[in-house]
């Protein structure tokens, strides 16, 4: 039932995007020269990075992708928005705007200017990554609300359906990564942060894992994603930092006075650490999903390099790929319940550092 | 390195939706799931509680029947016991009783038998007297003119009667 309805779901919209959908064939003109060498590098970082369409798939040398809006704002030429087809893949300049080919804005909407100089405006397109953000969040507000609807009619009925799957999770947020590290006291406050981050990282890392739309769109292993989530966890440690916890920093105890005093080593190399516990969380969400994006790619890509030696050695080395591949799958199904768990239990932790009292400092350094 | 350079308008629509996401969350999802699973949490608490109660309500109850069949038990046996004592005392008074008023019926027809042989005597002696004053004075008409020795005649004869 609850499943027939998310399909449904999917698919009105995925006939809501196919009247987006644009097949280009104008790259046929290629056709006549020599196919390109195939780029490895190229094709991995196109599926890891954001883009400005979704590309969908390709056959022959026409593209099938999803067209996006570009919304820009230039300090130039005032708000601009149109849909990212116009762009032609990229190959084409539409109102003095086009996507940067090279240099230091490369793969960014640029103006050009009369003069033929680049100017990046700000740039507030939806692009894949941001559609994908707002379905994963359309669909985890879907899957919550109704999940609460449930509970709050009966609270003693029994879980059912994806209500069964869910409960055990929260639970665990819970009794395992929440009121351990907060303690009893202080655990219920932070308990709604902490369960929409895990379940925010845990279904986008899923949906990356997902070969084709609506899947497939690397969010999570985008720094500017983790960089948000990370300064969540920085600002709500900040705003409950107690008198304790600054002091700790200004006047760390247990460290002899002459590493603070002349010079204040310490409080420097403890402010610091202020700063580098979000950058940690960011860079090792962002690198753990991306890197296993470009090992799984990788193994693909194996096959279309030795299909340029032999189509014999391609195929044997297909079977080895995809094996690896599923094996690399599976170990990023892992990879998104760890990560999403570690990322929820260390900002757990950095809470319960901003609220701990004098006390346990002696247990905890 | 492109990959690594935070992109604006990706942090920008990051940083709306997901403070969007976190606000109705928090109001319209946990809320009620985390206050349904406590209070559910509560309830199962609460009813293994007040089952862990009843049971010992139940064997407090059957002890305490128990001890009510024993004690109506030993009633009994004491209110049988009672009842023999008082069956056996009745009639060992009831006996007491009986002799003693058979005693005092024989007592009072002793008395009367007395009374009347007593009775009965006077009676004899006084008609024995007459009797005698009768013959006497029979006699003593044929026999004797002279009334005093008469008398002294009658009166040894009525001294050598020897009453009982």
């Amino acid at each position: 039932m609850r499943v027939t309805k998310l399909f449904t779901l999917l698919l009105i919209l995925l006939m809501v995007c196919s009247s987006l959908l644009r097949a280009n064939d104008e790259t046929t003109g290629k056709n006549s020269e020599a196919p390109e060498k195939f780029n490895v590098g190229k094709l991995i970082f196109e599926h890891i990075k954001d883009g400005y369409e979704w590309h969908i798939f390709k056959v022959g040398q026409t593209h099938v992708s999803i067209q996006l809006p570009v919304l820009v704002y230039s300090t130039h030429s005032g708000f601009h928005a149109f849909m990212s087809g116009n762009f032609h893949h990229g190959e084409e300049m539409y109102d003095n705007f086009k996507i940067a080919k090279e240099g230091k804005y490369e793969g960014k909407v640029v103006e050009i200017l009369a003069d033929g100089s680049e100017l990046k405006p700000w740039d507030f397109s939806i692009t894949k990554n941001v559609t994908s953000l707002l379905l994963s969040i359309v669909f985890i507000l879907w899957v919550f609300l109704s999940i609460a609807k449930r509970y709050s009619e009966n609270y003693a009925r029994a879980p059912k359906g994806i209500q069964s799957f869910i409960e055990p999770v929260i639970l665990f947020i819970r009794d395992d990564i929440a009121r351990p590290s907060l303690g009893a006291k202080n655990y219920e406050r932070f308990l709604p942060f902490l369960l929409t981050i895990f379940f925010f990282i845990f279904i986008n890392n899923l949906l990356g894992l997902v070969p084709f739309f609506p899947g497939g769109a690397n969010l999570t292993g985008n720094i500017s994603v983790t960089l948000v989530l990370a300064l969540f966890t920085f600002t709500i440690t900040t705003i409950n930092g107690t008198s304790d916890y600054w002091m700790h920093i200004i006047n760390a105890p247990g460290i002899p006075w002459w590493l603070k005093l002349p010079f204040p080593l310490m409080p420097i190399v403890e402010l610091l650490g202020v700063f580098t516990k979000p950058f940690v969380l960011t860079i090792r969400l962002f690198a753990n999903i991306t890197a296993g994006h470009i090992v799984a790619l990788a193994f693909y890509c194996l096959i279309f390099i030795f299909a340029e030696f032999s189509s014999v050695a391609s195929v044997g080395v297909s079977v080895i790929s995809v094996a690896f591949t599923i094996f690399m799958s599976i170990l990023e199904l892992l990879v998104a319940f760890i990560q999403a768990y570690v990322f929820t239990l260390l900002s757990a932790i950095y809470f319960s550092m901003a609220l701990e009292k004098h006390e346990k400092h002696a247990e905890l350094h | 390195m492109g990959l690594l350079m935070p992109d604006f308008g990706l942090f920008f629509w990051m940083l709306l939706s997901f403070s969007c996401l976190l606000l109705i969350m928090k109001r319209f999802a946990w809320g009620p799931i985390l206050k349904a699973l406590s209070e559910r949490e509560n309830s199962i608490e609460e009813a293994l509680k007040s089952a862990e109660l009843a049971k010992e309500e139940m064997t407090r109850l059957q002890t305490g029947n128990e001890k009510i069949l024993k004690d109506a038990i030993l009633e009994r046996e004491k209110i049988v016991k009672e009842a023999r004592d008082l069956k056996e005392s009745i009639i060992r008074d009831a006996k007491v009783e009986a002799i003693v008023e058979a005693n005092k019926v024989l007592e009072n027809a002793r008395a009367a038998i007395e009374f009347e042989r007593i009775a009965a005597i006077a009676d004899i002696k006084n008609l024995i007297a007459n009797f005698s004053v009768e013959i006497a004075g029979k006699i003593l008409k044929e026999k004797l003119g002279d009334e005093k020795l008469q008398k002294e005649l009658v009166k040894d004869y009525i001294d050598q009667i020897n009453i009982n």
